[in-house]
């Protein structure tokens, strides 16, 4: 059984009660349509156990398989320094088919954010360095292709269907 | 039943096809670590698919001088589409003829199906096995016990 290696702290995005007895990491990938069918079911599993899950997500970009995948993953990061991090990982997901770099600049736009600030980050490749450290954290961790979930940091293995993380986390809650 | 070949074991040599018309063989990189990632076969329909991850992790790897290589009794012709498709930049061996002679000189063979195990071998760069590991056929090993195993060789 694997073991989140890199415990989940000040740097990490952090959606839901900071009191939650219950933790759910996933490692994800913004083009991976694994991860896109994730989204909605991390959404109802959220919903699901209110005050007593909250829910972090970490980059573990494909890069060799998805072109986009880097970019995203940066974009999230910068939208995170302008407090905006969950609102674009949520509008990535929900329009992955439209992923690409102008697609990311509009959506900073869309967000309120400075597009032409964001396109100095990627060129510049400012957080590839916290992206990079996300992934081999994972790596460490057992992370072994996307989405990979922890739950009170435990890797949940097996499919990741709605039915089947409520039962892990359950499991890890009793 | 086969039995993985467990660590201090001298690995087996072995010849195999890299290519249509290339042979690599395992001597030949004697003096470097050797991570040997046995796999059942190419095209499993899932984008973070081991190979396919081994592929992200190859600058870790190369941090330790380590090469990896990929076995399957996949053919040459299978494996330069699955890798081209997959944009894999490491070897796949094709442990082809005789039909996985060299999984079962590993212990990796699973006679039944005619497959490889999802077997993992670090070798240390004086040809010995240093760790070893079977992953359940449906289960992909990762990377994190490879990394740990190339982190405890000698310099």
């Amino acid at each position: 059984m694997s073991e989140l290696k890199i415990p989940v702290g000040a740097s990490d995005h952090i959606q839901g009660d900071a009191q939650a007895a219950i933790t759910l990491v996933e490692y994800g990938d913004y083009e991976c349509p694994h991860c896109g069918a994730a989204y909605p079911i991390v959404k109802r599993v959220q919903k699901h156990f209110g005050k007593r899950l909250r829910f972090v997500f970490r980059n573990f970009p494909l890069v060799q398989a998805h072109p986009n995948a880097q970019s995203a993953a940066e974009a999230g990061e910068f939208a995170a320094t302008h407090g905006k991090f969950w609102e674009m990982h949520d509008a990535i997901y929900e329009n992955q088919r439209e992923l690409s770099t102008d697609f990311l600049l509009q959506l900073a736009e869309n967000l309120g954010l400075d597009g032409r600030a964001l396109a100095k980050s990627l060129k510049s490749e400012e957080y590839a360095e916290k992206v990079r450290a996300d992934f081999l954290g994972g790596v460490r961790s057992g992370v072994n292709g996307t989405p990979t979930f922890f739950i009170n940091n435990h890797r949940h293995d097996g499919p990741f269907d709605y039915g089947d993380l409520v039962e892990s986390i359950e499991r890890a809650a009793r | 039943m086969a039995q993985i070949l467990a660590p201090g074991t001298k690995a087996p040599d072995f010849t195999l096809p890299v290519t249509a018309d290339q042979k690599l063989s395992l001597s030949e990189l004697r003096g470097q670590p050797v991570v040997l990632a046995f796999y059942p076969a190419d095209w499993s329909p899932v984008c973070g698919d081991q190979m396919a991850f081994y592929n992200e992790i190859l600058p870790e790897f190369q941090k330790h001088k380590a090469e990896l290589m990929g076995i399957s009794v996949d053919g040459v012709w299978c494996h330069a589409a699955f890798a081209e498709a997959r944009h894999l930049h490491f070897p796949l061996l094709a442990d082809f003829e005789p039909k996985g002679a060299v999984a079962k000189k590993y212990g990796v063979y699973r006679e039944n199906d005619g497959i490889c195990e999802r077997a993992l071998f670090v070798i240390d760069k004086n040809g010995t096995i240093a760790w070893s590991y079977c992953s359940p056929i449906a289960v992909n090993p990762g990377a994190d016990g490879i990394l740990q195993a190339l982190e405890g060789l000698p310099k």
